[in-house]
């Protein structure tokens, strides 16, 4: 009944691939309960773009893809920051302007450049066939450091999400926590990107988040819940890409999007019942 | 040596001064009150005791070994985020501070010793956005004193509140103050309850009108006017 899964992982591409998703979907999940309660939700959709155009200059330069468009990203990540939180322009008119202009150049440079074998629509919906072996290492790495970070500094990552001004009043380096934030962000979006697709990416940060939110009322049991859904959802998805040839970072998405209309049935029945 | 000192401090936005002259100490055990209208620089003095807002001229000095993370703080009403997932226990816990990533046996008995004192330990477990605001104000008296055992900052505690539920948060941070010995410094509108829990009145208007004793300050022109007597400011 199973033979399924055990053909899944004989192929090595879909092995790296859960391997890279897995990890980014954890990451993303514990990224997003953050994000989401600062309202900087469209900060993850706003640097997907930005790596979608980084990603397209470092194919057309021949340069190594994520050691190009991580930096990039984490410098994007930094200064939409800023603009959320200084700017006179508004923080999220500020996102959609960059993002666009990046996507802009993206497609741009991708039309322009001659004898690159690149197909657009594998970059802004996603491929499982991307990953090397490089790839996978770096993913690794990376993903557990953002893993590692977000465990050791969950309390204080708490403290700021929850209460800024208390926070600074206190003595906790506010901007500081932002900063690591919005960095592990950018690289967890990177990491994600190619297999999920640069319009996809941010939903692995945003829907994890918000489908715990239905049903859990304490930071911990969010995040925890968040994780987990998104582990599932993005297991589940992968799946069914495998056994119905539906395309995988989209099939993430719509079990995401599906657990989301679960739990919030499942709260609406609750509130009835009490 | 007082806990806090300030000498006549200024501070400015955008090279503009607004708030300037301010001269006062605050004693262990003291309990100040700060009243003025809206724009009155007490907002931004309450910054500059947290260092959020450096003074353009004068200094603000610590004193008995207290240190900036040391000074509580209870942060006006701020609910924008009325979907946040937290609890109450949670909420208190954040308050303790340390260089320690984790939190010790004897820092989650020091929450539940805030929770016991303030009442709110019989729901600790419940959202803390599903709270009334009385009880709200409550969770994060709690986290303030987490942060302390010297000194509290206190910006409209009771803004919002009905009068009943008003007079019950004054008297618990009478109690904290009297019983734990923890000095106060409070930002209010309402200078009636100023003058009667208050050891010190500082009225603010861009400058202190008045800074002394609230049965003398009930007696000054900018007092009487300020409590709702006739005036023509």
């Amino acid at each position: 009944m199973f033979d399924w899964l055990h053909e899944m992982f004989s192929y090595t591409f879909i092995s790296r691939a859960l391997l890279v998703g897995m990890i980014v979907s954890l990451a993303a999940a514990l990224l997003g309960v953050s994000l989401v309660l600062k309202r900087y939700s469209m900060i993850g959709d706003g640097l997907s773009h930005v790596g979608f155009g980084a990603l397209a200059i470092a194919m057309v330069l021949g340069a190594a893809p994520l050691a190009f468009t991580i930096p990039v990203v984490v410098i994007a990540a930094l200064i939409l920051l800023r603009l959320s939180e200084t700017s006179k322009i508004k923080g999220d008119a500020a996102i959609g302007m960059i993002a666009t202009a990046a996507l802009a150049i993206g497609v741009t440079v991708l039309s322009l450049a001659k004898g690159v074998n690149a197909d657009i629509s594998s970059y802004l919906f996603g491929s499982i066939l991307v990953m090397s072996r490089d790839d996978v290492t770096l993913s690794l790495a990376l993903g557990g450091a953002v893993l590692i970070l977000f465990v050791l500094f969950y309390r204080r990552i708490f403290t700021v999400t929850f209460d800024e001004a208390f926070a600074r009043a206190t003595g906790l380096k506010a901007g500081l926590y932002n900063t690591l934030i919005a960095t592990l962000t950018a690289v967890t979006i990177v990491l994600g990107m190619r297999l999920m697709g640069a319009m996809l990416i941010s939903s692995l940060i945003i829907f994890p988040a918000l489908t715990a939110m239905r049903l859990c009322k304490s930071f911990l049991r969010v995040t925890l819940t968040a994780a987990i859904v998104s582990l599932v959802s993005f297991f589940i998805g992968m799946s069914i890409s495998y056994l119905l040839s539906t395309p995988a970072g989209a099939s993430v998405v719509l079990v995401n999007a599906l657990f989301f209309l679960a739990f919030s049935l499942i709260a609406k029945l609750r509130t009835r019942v009490q | 040596m007082a806990l806090l000192s300030v000498k006549d401090a200024a501070f400015a936005y955008d090279g503009l001064v607004v708030l300037s002259g301010v001269t006062f100490d605050v004693n262990p055990g003291d309990y100040l009150c700060i009243v003025g209208e809206n724009g009155s620089g007490k907002s931004t003095l309450m910054k500059g005791l947290l260092r959020l807002v450096k003074p353009v001229r004068g200094s603000i000095r610590l004193g008995e070994g207290l240190s900036q993370d040391e000074i509580g703080y209870l942060p006006q009403q701020n609910l924008t985020q009325r979907d946040f997932p937290a609890s109450v226990k949670e909420v208190v816990e954040s308050g303790i501070r340390g260089k320690q990533l984790f939190l010790s046996h004897a820092d989650r008995q020091r929450a539940q010793d805030m929770m016991d004192l303030l009442e709110i330990s019989p729901f600790k477990h419940r959202s803390f956005m599903e709270l009334s605001g009385g009880q709200r104000q409550r969770v994060l008296l709690a986290r303030a004193l987490c942060a302390t055992g010297k000194l509290l900052l206190l910006d409209e505690p009771t803004a919002g509140l009905d009068p009943v539920v008003a007079r019950d948060l004054y008297k618990l941070i009478e109690k904290i103050n009297q019983e734990q010995g923890i000095a106060i410094i409070m930002i209010s509108h309402d200078v009636h309850t100023a003058a009667l829990y208050a050891s010190t009145i500082l009225h603010l208007r861009q400058t202190p009108l008045f800074y002394g004793k609230p049965d003398e300050y009930l007696n000054t022109y900018h007092g009487q006017c300020f409590a709702g007597g006739v005036c023509d400011v």
